[in-house]
This record gives C-alpha cells, sequence and structure tokens, in this order.
C-alpha cells in the first residue's frame, strides 16, 4: 500500500523540503533533495529514523538531585520512551565524570547512556 | 572595607566570561578573576542539556554542559581567580567594582579593564500583560528548563507553551519524554523563531501541534492554573474576536522574549542600543566607557554559543591590550547602519583603520535576497542567500584592508534577487 510524506530536512539551513512516496516499507520515490547527504538523511528518516537521546538521570550524593546524560550514539526513535523508562529507573552515585557511563548497553541495544556533566561528591544540605 | 585590585575584572562566569578571561590571559594579562553569581561556572549551558553546541569552534556536536566543561576545566587548570555565589552591585566610573559574597563580605575591586558578560533574561508574564489572576504554574520557559534540569522537578503535567523560539521547542520535547501532556505550542508570529531542525525534532516527532498567529488572551485559575484561552490574531497581531478556544493545562510556559541582562550597564551611564538592548560596541567590544568592555548575551541574544565564544575572545584580546598598551589614538570611527531589511548590526562602531566580524539580524523572513554592505557608494561585499530568517543570527567578516579609507556609514541591507 502506497503511503505519501512530506520530511524537512535538517542537515543543513536550507531546509529542503523531499516528498517520500513508499510501498510497504520500502522507497518508492523520492524527490525535492538538492544534495547527497539530504537524500541520505530522508532515507534514514523513512526507513530507520534515529534521534540522539539527552535528558537526565537521578544521582545521589551530589550538589544537585539529578545530572545531564546523553545516549552515545542515536537511537532508533521508536525506542526513545522505552530508553525514558529505563533511564528514569536508574540511578548513580557521586562522583561522576563527563563520559562516564552510567547506564551501559540500554534496552538491549548495545547504545550506552553516558555523563555530559562532571558531579563531584557534595552534601547538598550544605551551605556552598 | 576591604580593597584589592586586578588586571581584569570578567563579570560571569559562562561561556562569554570564561571566553573573555582565558583570552585575556593567553595575551598576557595576570592578574584575572571572574565573578558569577551562581554556585558553578558555566552559565545558562548547565541547564542545556540538549546538543548542538560547539560544531564550529569543536568540530563536534556537544551537549551545552560538555561545552562548558572545555572552558571551566582550562579556567580551572589556570591562576584565574573565580568568586563563585558573587553580586556585583556596583561600577563606579573609575572602574571600581562593589561586590559582595558570604567570604569576602563586602569589598571593592579596583579593575585595570572590565569584561561584561551577565548573559540574558527572559521577558515574563507581567511584560506582557496577559489577563487573569495569578495562579500558580506560570512560568518562563527557562525557569522551567532549570527546574526540570538542575533541581530534578517536573513542574507540571499538562502544558500549553506560549511562543515557538528554540527554548519552548526544546521544552515541549523534554517535557514529553519524561511523560508529560504538552497540547500545543502557540506563536504570535506568521512564521516560528525556532531552527526548523528543532520544530521537526521537539514537535513533529512527537505531534505537539504548532498554532502560527495565535496567542494567549486570558489564563484561568485562582490558585493554580487550570486553562488558557488561545486566540488567532490578524496581520497587526490584535486577536481575531470569535476565534477563542478555551485549552484545559496546569502549567504555561512563557517562551517569548529574551533581553540582555545590563541593568549595571545602565547604572553605570554605559550607552545601550534600544534595539539590541545591549551595549553600544566597538569592533573590539569596548563599550562607552573607558576600559569596559562586554560580550555574549549581555551584547545581542545569540542563536550560537560558538559565535558567543568568538566574540567573547575579541572582548578578552580587547581588554588585555588596553590594559597592557592602553588606550589607542582616537581617529575616529564609521558608524555601522541597518538598511532594508536589517534589524541591528553589532558592533554599532568601527574604528577607522580596523576590520570588524559583524553580526546582524534580518527583520522578517525573506527568500531569494542578497546582502549587500556598503559605504561611501561603494559595495564592500554582496551574498545570495536563498533564505534568510530573524531567528538565524547571520555573520560578515570585514578584513582591515576593505575599511581602508572609508569615511561614511557603513550600512547593511538585503536586496531582493532579480
Amino acid at each position: 500500500m502506497e503511503t505519501k510524506r512530506t520530511i524537512i530536512c535538517t542537515v543543513c539551513p536550507r531546509g529542503c523540503k523531499i516528498d517520500v512516496t513508499m510501498d510497504g516499507g520500502r522507497i518508492k520515490d523520492m524527490k525535492g533533495f538538492t544534495c547527497k547527504r539530504g537524500e541520505a538523511y530522508a532515507q534514514a528518516e523513512c526507513i530507520a529514523p534515529v534521534r540522539t537521546l539527552t535528558t537526565t538521570m537521578r544521582i545521589i550524593g551530589a550538589g544537585l538531585p539529578v545530572i545531564p546524560v546523553k545516549s552515545q550514539s542515536p537511537v532508533p526513535k521508536e525506542k526513545l520512551f522505552d530508553f525514558m523508562k529505563a533511564i528514569n529507573s536508574t540511578q548513580v552515585k557521586a562522583p561522576v565524570n563527563v563520559g562516564d557511563i552510567v547506564l551501559a548497553n540500554a534496552c538491549g541495544t548495545g547504545i550506552n547512556i553516558v555523563a555530559s556533566r562532571n558531579m563531584p561528591r557534595k552534601d547538598m544540605t550544605a551551605r556552598s | 572595607m576591604t580593597i584589592i585590585k586586578a588586571d581584569l575584572v570578567v563579570i560571569g562566569g559562562g561561556p562569554a566570561g570564561m571566553a573573555a578571561a582565558l583570552e585575556a590571559k593567553k595575551s598576557g594579562l595576570n592578574n584575572i578573576i571572574i565573578l558569577e553569581r551562581d554556585k558553578e561556572l558555566g552559565g545558562i549551558l548547565q541547564q542545556c542539556i540538549h546538543n548542538g553546541f560547539g560544531l564550529h569552534i569543536f568540530g563536534e556536536e556537544l551537549t551545552g554542559p560538555e561545552y562548558a566543561w572545555r572552558f571551566i576545566k582550562e579556567v580551572e587548570a589556570s591562576d584565574i581567580t573565580c568568586k563563585l555565589n558573587t553580586m556585583v552591585l556596583d561600577i563606579s566610573p573609575d572602574r571600581v567594582i562593589t561586590v559582595v559574597n558570604q567570604e569576602d563580605g563586602l569589598i571593592k575591586i579596583e579593575a585595570g579593564a572590565i569584561v561584561l558578560a551577565m548573559g540574558c533574561r527572559e521577558r515574563t508574564r507581567g511584560a506582557l500583560n496577559i489577563p487573569g489572576a495569578r495562579p500558580a504554574g506560570i512560568y518562563t520557559a527557562g525557569s522551567a528548563q532549570r527546574l526540570v534540569n538542575m533541581e530534578g522537578y517536573l513542574p507540571g503535567k499538562k502544558f500549553v507553551i506560549l511562543g515557538s523560539g528554540d527554548i519552548g521547542l526544546i521544552m515541549a520535547r523534554r517535557l514529553t519524554l519524561e511523560g508529560v501532556e504538552v497540547k500545543m505550542v502557540c506563536e504570535l508570529l506568521p512564521y516560528s523563531g525556532g531552527l526548523t531542525r528543532n520544530i521537526v525534532q521537539c514537535l513533529e516527532d512527537f505531534n505537539i501541534p504548532l498554532k502560527l498567529s495565535h496567542t494567549i488572551t486570558q489564563i484561568h485559575g485562582r490558585e493554580r492554573v487550570e486553562g488558557v484561552t488561545v486566540s488567532q490574531v490578524d496581520e497587526s497581531r490584535k486577536p481575531i474576536p470569535g476565534t477563542e478556544e478555551y485549552v484545559e493545562c496546569d502549567t504555561l510556559l512563557l517562551s517569548v522574549g529574551l533581553i540582555p541582562e545590563n541593568e549595571l550597564s545602565k547604572e553605570s551611564g554605559i550607552q545601550l542600543d534600544p534595539v539590541t538592548g545591549g551595549p553600544l560596541v566597538n569592533e573590539a567590544m569596548e563599550t562607552s566607557m573607558d576600559g569596559v568592555f562586554a560580550c555574549g548575551n549581555a551584547v545581542q541574544v545569540h542563536d550560537l554559543v560558538d559565535y558567543v565564544t568568538q566574540e567573547s575572545r575579541v572582548a578578552g584580546r580587547s581588554a588585555a591590550e588596553y590594559v597592557l598598551h592602553g588606550q589607542t589614538d582616537d581617529t575616529g570611527t564609521i558608524h555601522t547602519v541597518p538598511g532594508s531589511g536589517i534589524r541591528y548590526i553589532v558592533p554599532q562602531q568601527i574604528r577607522r583603520g580596523h576590520g570588524a566580524k559583524l553580526f546582524f539580524r534580518v527583520t522578517n523572513v525573506f527568500t531569494n535576497t542578497s546582502i549587500v554592505i556598503q559605504c561611501d557608494d561603494k559595495i564592500l561585499y554582496t551574498a545570495k542567500k536563498l533564505k534568510v530568517a530573524p531567528g538565524e543570527m547571520e555573520t560578515v567578516e570585514l578584513p582591515p584592508e576593505k575599511l581602508a579609507g572609508l569615511d561614511g556609514a557603513l550600512t547593511v541591507s538585503l536586496v531582493p534577487n532579480s
């Protein structure tokens, strides 16, 4: 069954509108892209869209209650909420350093979640 | 009262202040102090946990905190003094700064030069005069971002967002990922102020409606927000009677504009540009006050922190040169003038004999147009642009040779392509 959709490319500021016709999960036709990168982007968007996930995770013993984290590589778009659930069910203990893996192999995808900043051990109730 | 001396005092320890201080150090200054009101360096970047920072400066896509860390690391490894949890109360005409914190109490710092890097603040509900009582549950998008990303709070369960600038869009995604409902984003103008990438990845990805040419005309609820009235607006941005729609929600986020923070600048008598809201500066990022420089969002609201870093390095270098070599001779200045389609230009002045990196914004979305820079009837630069938008700052570098011998005003304009 044929489906049509329009994708706005986000690779460069031009934002070309690309019209894609799909049939049963395969791309039948694609027009509107003006470069190879846009073509590749539209293909990925239609077949296997991915997004880098950035969020926070609970941390114990640091100066703040949450630490910013990110997926080490882009996550399949349909798994974003599964990742969020996994991350929100996890805690880390200070100290944590930028780049440290806070959740390995999230949702069995092989994608690690890493810390985006340092958080040394600190008593949150102490006056700075 | 304790009085200490410093070659350079940088007010603000975010990306702008850190880049300026580090560049001043590299340029040969030694006694440098950064004054920061928060409990850590990094400024607004610490709450910007999304990625997209650093493509120009580092060639990588970093999150805000990662970008901040690149600079915090260098500052901590240097002998630059950082006073955290510190507020600046006053700057005297001869650059004596009155400062307060818990450790030092109330002290004065005599500065050889000053760099203003206070960043910007958000426009609030009071400034918009949205009718209604004062229920709990109304936040600026940036305040909500801090609460979610640093303090670990969820401000509500059902959101409406006013303003389609990047902060509003980013928060729409952030909140949706945390499992709450974002019912819509309303935008007063007929176009969004945010990057297309954010429209796609923050709204379309989650089927959050974007209502262009819409605004909020009433907030309902006494103790807590219960809902908002959304109305369509006409070309003059006036609500159209009969288009009102009640939307149930418990939290309203306002992403309706950023204003350069210049209370200190105003009190010190530094001249501000009414369009940018920041100080008038020359190509060295020097303000109208001797030995006082400015950079970052305090001068003009930036879209990319990479440009903040570039601009701030100029300020830091200039401040160092001022302290080491004194004020350069006054050979006159060329004024930059926004022409057709241009809202403002930074710097507003260029000293004769110098080149400049111009930053400017356009007044509207234009397609198939050209940027034309001219002075004394001489065209200095043209560039064809498929599309320009107010939400995307443009930049053009003019080397000193291009500006040599020029006398009159330098205008930047948009000219439609034939």
